[in-house]
């Protein structure tokens, strides 16, 4: 230092004032620079991988739980789709054997009316044919009837003929219109 | 201090730089005490600091290598802010950094560092090669460019680095001494005669205020650009294209 001052050259304040200056600020660097790579940046470096695996495990667990539960989600929906085939292959099923006994039940009530109507057919004709011996019988007695009558008058003209037999198609009709 | 019982190189700065190197030590271990992967604030707060080093200088200049070079990095980050921070604090009023001696020091141990790596990288000529002749240049142009280049970064680089940071730091200092003391003498001359001189003398002192808010401002960027720089040049002796 002091030689290069002999030579004329004046570093001013470029210049230590003492050379142990420089000693000491690099022993005391060294001395920071080995304490902080042993005791410090170590530990947060290891904070820092701690941190790195928390979040990591955290994003993992994470990952997992929605893996597991889209999973679940699935076989549901794949339950939901197989109950509701289910379901319309019951409802379809239900229809069809609706539609069966309402078949089978218009067919009773067909079969029974027309049982009913034959019944009612028969129950005609037996009266029918009751009411008409019954009329043969009364006609009979009429006519015998009317056969005494006509022998009991004396058939002079075809006027009281004529007469006699409309009082009698008369007396008919009031009878008649009696029952 | 005490003249004749310690050698008189012991001066106030060199107690200055040992509290300060106490205080750098100190202030990482109690950061790093009892560290959990949920921070306390305390903690937090450390991180704060750490990760500013770690991830925006150590990490972005050296990319995925940077961590053998990490506690070197905040070392030198913490060691120079605490230095240059005392040129604003009661008690030391002086920043350490403005002592060009331990200044020198850190350049020095600075150069040492990325010449060495990139030594045992690419063997002594090897690395000579690496940082004196970039790719990709006309061979005449080496007859400019290997000296140029040898001085740029193999000379050049440690004064600038120890430089700019002690030009800095005395300068700021000079211009604090400047307002306070021109302000004190000002108002102690003006108080006999002229009241002119106390108002001039107050708004010095008034003035003082931004001139240490600068101070503040430029004790942290330059040992941020310190250790950028080393970063720096470290990743460039390591680089694998020039």
């Amino acid at each position: 230092m002091t030689l290069l001052e002999e030579g004329g050259l004046n570093l001013g304040p470029l210049l230590p004032e003492h050379w142990q200056e420089m000693a000491v600020g690099i022993v005391l660097f060294l001395l920071v620079w080995w304490v902080l790579a042993k005791k410090v940046v170590p530990v947060f470096e290891k904070t820092y991988q701690e941190r790195t695996e928390a979040i990591q495990g955290g994003i993992d667990k994470a990952e997992k739980a929605q893996a597991e539960a889209a999973a679940a989600l699935k076989e549901y929906q794949e339950k939901l789709a197989g109950a509701r085939a289910e379901a319309a292959q019951i409802r379809e099923q239900a229809n069809k054997q609706a539609e069966d006994l309402a078949e089978q039940i218009k067919k009773q009530a067909q079969d029974e009316s027309a049982r009913i109507i034959a019944n009612a057919k028969a129950a005609i004709e037996a009266e029918k044919t009751a009411a008409l011996r019954e009329l043969r019988g009364e006609i009979g007695g009429i006519a015998t009837e009317l056969a005494g009558k006509i022998v009991g008058e004396v058939l002079s003209d075809d006027q009281a003929l004529n007469k006699q037999i409309d009082r009698f198609l008369d007396e008919i009709e009031a009878e008649r219109a009696a029952s | 201090m005490w003249p004749g019982v310690l050698p008189d190189w012991i001066t106030g700065f060199t107690v200055q730089a040992i509290l300060v190197a106490i205080f750098c030590i100190g202030i990482w271990l109690w950061f790093a005490n009892k560290q959990t992967v949920v921070p306390s604030k305390k903690q937090f707060l450390g991180e704060l600091g750490y990760n500013l080093i770690r991830n925006t200088i150590a990490r972005d200049v050296l990319a995925e290598n940077f961590r053998p070079y990490l506690p070197y990095l905040l070392a030198l980050a913490s060691f120079v802010i605490v230095n240059n921070l005392c040129g604003e604090f009661f008690l030391f009023m002086f920043p350490t950094t403005a002592k060009i001696g331990y200044v020198y020091g850190l350049a020095l141990l600075s150069w040492i560092l990325y010449n060495s790596v990139g030594i045992r990288k690419y063997g002594f000529f090897g690395y000579l090669k690496h940082s004196t002749m970039p790719a990709g240049v006309p061979g005449p142009l080496y007859i400019l460019i290997i000296p140029l280049e040898f001085l740029s970064n193999i000379i050049v680089r440690p004064v600038t680095l120890a430089l700019r940071l002690f030009g800095n730091m005395f300068a700021g200092h000079l211009v604090v001494l400047v307002v306070v003391l021109g302000g004190t003498l000002l108002i102690e001359n003006g108080m006999k005669s002229n009241l002119g001189l106390v108002a001039a003398g107050v708004g010095s002192f008034l003035f003082s205020f931004a001139i240490f808010a600068l101070e503040l401002l430029v004790a942290c960027i330059q040992a941020y650009i310190f250790t950028i720089l080393t970063a720096q040049y470290v990743s460039s002796s390591l680089a694998e294209e020039h």
